[in-house]
């Protein structure tokens, strides 16, 4: 009588599941490569028997006291775990209680959180950090990760083998960073989901449906991160960040897939609910402190706050980049800077700081410098200058549509 | 994806037990920090509403309750990667109903979002 094909029923639980189960199996084994395979086998099992049997009743449990009895047998068959097998014996004897769910319950959010740290540790790769997380946080399989990230399912396989060796092999212990180290470490999380969330939000119209998705999976992770880290500042300024770019994911792109512009976007079609949460998320950021990726979302607060482009506060916004570029130093920073500043004082400040930049080696090949300096000098009335620039922009940049976007910018200076 | 679950029942002469309230929160809570819902209310009963309707080229206000015998009782919206995810979440809160309101029936639409 159930209308959804049992195994994707099994998927969804899944899904649900996969990162607090791995949480859980890496607390008692103590080993996140061996509890994601012992997750995985529990998982095969599953579809094995749920599609006959149903959904247990709670299917969270059943797939925890199976992948432990996995365990067992693994470390039984498998001698190089000998030493796994007493702390697991011991481990199991004491967690062995009629309650299991509740004995879980009790650690999920700190094994969670130490699953988050491990997956995203320094000793690993970024592609490393970012395959493994998705894989054991996520809840994606390789085939996924493989199609999102535009690369061979072996490839993503092998970077995860790689990354659990990593893990094994450095002694990584399955433990929260020591306060210290936390600092650091966060930003090595932090980095890990706004790369993911990037590359999902570089996605074009006719790549795979998991592309685009990875900027669901990095909220996801944003706010499951948000949850177990309530008081840490940055956490809440990078889900503000992401959850305000999200919102318009549905305008920055035409019929035809060609990007639009901020200033050109419909913002009828910016996600509302998504703008809400943002604003309230960077709320809470602000409220603790900040740092960059806090500034951020407050830039991109500015934008989503303003109903109509010339609604914008863009001195608000000019003065946010000076601190960015106080806390973060950065000459992409100081070009932004640029443009806010040739909104809110005239095209000729602008330009000013643009032509400070022209010296910085760290921009020789990157479009938007010559970009935005012709959209000054146009502004300016220097058409000939400003065609120039966009000319420049367009060979310089390796995306085709950009490139047509800045020729039509060329094309339209006439003195 | 999105999904929109509304929550359908009969009117009852009584109030939820305290015990399934709490377990609502815990799941709520459960949902939200999985980074899976975003957003869900109660609603009042219909009495406490009204209903426009178009009908024959003509606008009609009417007054709640309505003259269904059911009601929509809240309303929760996901972000989830398949339907069968929103499913889930919606079988859990369903099956706290049976464990903690004997004799309660009710529906949960899992409707997709266009967005």
């Amino acid at each position: 009588m159930t209308a959804t094909d049992p195994a994707r029923a099994v998927e969804a639980v899944w899904r649900i599941e996969a990162a607090r189960l791995i949480a859980g199996l890496s607390r008692i084994v103590r080993d996140v490569g061996l509890a994601e395979e012992l997750a995985q086998d529990a998982l095969v099992i599953a579809l094995e028997q749920w599609p006959a049997s149903g959904v247990p009743e709670n299917p969270g449990a059943w797939l925890m006291a199976t992948a432990k009895h996995r365990a067992i047998d693994l470390v039984r068959r498998r001698a190089t775990y000998e030493r796994k097998l007493a702390e697991l014996g011991r481990e199991l004897r004491e967690t062995e209680e009629p309650d299991l769910d509740a004995a879980l319950d009790d650690h999920i959010g700190d094994d969670l959180l130490r699953l988050i740290f491990t997956a995203c540790h320094p000793v690993l790769s970024q592609e490393g950090r970012v395959a493994l997380t998705l894989r054991v946080l996520g809840g994606l399989t390789t085939d996924e990760i493989a199609r999102a990230f535009l690369v061979p399912e072996a490839t993503v396989a092998q970077r995860i083998l790689r990354a659990k060796r990593a893990l094994a092999g450095a002694g990584v212990p399955f433990e929260l960073p020591p306060p210290g180290e936390l600092a650091a470490r966060l930003d090595s999380v932090l980095e890990v989901i706004y790369l993911v969330f990037n590359e999902g939000y570089s996605a074009t119209a006719g790549d795979d449906w998991m592309r685009p998705s990875l900027c669901e999976e990095a909220l996801r992770l944003g706010r499951i991160l948000a949850g177990l880290m309530p008081g840490a500042a940055e956490v809440h300024g990078i889900l503000a960040l992401m959850e305000i770019q999200a919102s318009r994911l549905g305008a920055r792109t035409g019929p035809q897939g060609e990007p639009v512009l901020l200033l050109d976007q419909d913002r009828r079609r910016w996600d509302r609910l998504l703008i809400r949460r943002g604003l309230a998320a960077l709320d809470k950021a602000e409220a603790l402190g900040g740092g960059p990726y806090t500034i951020q979302a407050a830039i991109a607060a500015c934008h989503a706050r303003a109903t109509r482009p010339e609604d914008t506060d863009w001195a608000r916004i000019a003065a946010l980049y000076q601190v960015l570029a106080y806390v973060s130093p950065s000459p992409v920073v100081e070009l932004n800077r640029a443009v806010a500043v040739g909104m809110a004082s005239g095209a000729a400040a602008g330009l000013a700081i643009v032509d400070a930049l022209r010296a910085e080696r760290a921009l020789g090949g990157y479009p938007q410098l010559p970009a935005v300096r012709g959209d000054l000098l146009a502004k300016l009335g220097r058409a000939d200058e400003a065609r120039q620039e966009f000319e420049r922009a367009a060979a310089l940049t390796q995306n085709e549509r950009e490139r047509s976007l800045f020729l039509d910018r060329a094309a339209a200076c006439v003195s | 994806m999105r999904y929109l679950i509304l929550l359908t029942a009969a009117q009852s002469p009584s109030n939820p037990p305290p015990e399934l309230m709490d377990a609502i929160m815990k799941l709520g809570a459960e949902a939200t920090d999985a980074g899976a819902l975003l957003d869900t209310a109660g609603l009042a009963p219909s009495a406490a509403g009204a209903r426009v309707t178009l009908a024959g080229g003509r606008l009609s206000v009417t007054d709640g309750p309505f003259a269904e015998a059911k009601e929509m009782i809240s309303y929760a919206l996901y972000q989830v990667r398949s339907k069968e995810e929103a499913v889930e979440w919606a079988s859990r809160f369903l099956k706290l109903h049976r464990d903690l309101w004997p004799g309660w029936e009710g529906t949960a639409d899992v409707l997709q979002v266009f967005a």
